[in-house]
């Protein structure tokens, strides 16, 4: 990120005199550091409401209800962690507060689930196949609702922003599935 | 197939909250109370991502109005026409797998640039809430407990990424346009 952000600002620069266009540039640097802020400002109530609702889920164990079921399938992607009840159950939490967009209450899931898989890893420097396998599906983002998304596309006057919620859910699949198989491919080929 | 999914798209978040709802009823916990806690996070949520919007939207801004994007268009012009996809988004597919905060930025610089109801605003949409920022949740998950070396996981997150981005364009073409 470091790189490509000195890289974006040189070349604007670059381009800008090229093109006989610096004082346009410099009025868009300080205009477009101001909108940021409005936008951001701008999120803060559906994040707010969406919170608000996700945490009634998570405190009546709504939450824990949808990550038991979801264990037993989980042993069919993780068969290594048959023994291993502890990081099976972060799992389950980690993907289901990921599914509600609670990316916050998510990552110390995931961290904690980390953490029970490296006891059982002889290697302590190396990944084992269920940590490649969870990390794979955590990068493909799976997610039910996608809150944040929401709530720029709201503040910025779509009409009926809702309409993504679908598309977005079929690609996150697609997504989830796929980083499946090629983790379960790969993971033969590298040892 | 697609209205049917339109619809179920709107009905969604009702069926959701009212599941969630119910549930509450059902445990006999106070939603109100929990609404209002967990609701005050909604604050430093916004507020926590104002430096990453702020340096991606201005990088963004300065391109565009240096011309530097305009000549990525020509350049890549044939082959975005080909599928259909919007040169705005071009960024975005780069920035999504290093930084989640970067690609909020570059969203909300393509609903500003196309308008709130444009094509390339869906498209970018569901790319950003279809991914996760590969690279920091390696660094995370994997620095957290001290592994270094990653086998496999990166070239299958990013494989998967891949995945993900066509098919954000395809379903996107038959959702949109």
């Amino acid at each position: 990120m470091n790189y490509i952000f000195i890289f974006l600002i040189l070349i604007s620069f670059v381009c800008a005199i090229i093109n006989g266009k610096v004082d346009i540039v410099v009025n868009e640097m300080l205009k477009s550091s101001q909108k940021a802020v409005e936008i951001a400002i701008g999120l803060i109530g559906i994040m707010a409401f969406w919170l608000g609702i996700v945490n009634i889920a998570k405190v009546s164990g709504l939450m824990n209800l949808f990550s038991n079921m979801i264990k037993k399938p989980l042993l069919l992607i993780f068969p290594d962690l048959k023994n291993n009840n502890e990081a099976i159950s972060d799992i389950a939490l980690n993907i289901s507060a990921n599914a509600l967009g609670l990316t916050n209450a998510a990552t110390p899931f995931g961290i904690k689930a980390m953490e029970d898989m490296q006891k059982e890893n002889e290697n302590k420097n190396q990944a084992t196949n269920s940590m490649c396998t969870f990390l794979a599906i955590n990068t493909a983002g799976f997610q039910i609702v996608p809150a944040v998304v929401l709530a720029i596309l709201t503040a910025s006057g779509m009409n009926n922003p809702a309409q993504i919620i679908i598309p977005t859910l079929i690609v996150t699949s697609i997504a989830f599935i796929s980083a499946l198989i090629f983790v379960k491919i790969l993971e033969r080929f590298f040892k | 197939m697609i209205k049917f999914l339109n619809t179920l798209s709107i009905y969604i978040l009702p069926l959701i909250i009212t599941i969630i709802l119910c549930y509450a009823i059902y445990k006999k916990t106070p939603a109100y109370e929990n609404f209002i806690e967990g609701a005050k996070e909604g604050f430093s949520i916004a507020v926590k991502i104002i430096p990453y919007l702020v340096a991606i939207m201005v990088c963004t801004a300065m391109l565009r109005a240096s011309g530097a994007i305009e000549l990525l268009q020509n350049i890549l012009k044939p082959l975005l026409d080909y599928f259909k996809i919007p040169v705005e988004t071009t960024i975005l597919m780069i920035t999504r797998s290093l930084s989640g905060s970067a690609t909020l930025g570059v969203l909300s610089d393509v609903i500003n640039q196309t308008g709130a109801n444009s094509y390339a605003t869906k498209l970018a949409a569901v790319i950003t809430g279809s991914s996760e920022t590969t690279f920091y949740v390696a660094s995370v998950y994997f620095g957290a407990v001290g592994i270094k070396k990653f086998r496999h996981a990166l070239l299958a997150g990013i494989l998967a990424d891949i995945t993900g981005l066509i098919a954000a364009v395809w379903i996107c073409s038959v959702f949109f346009l």
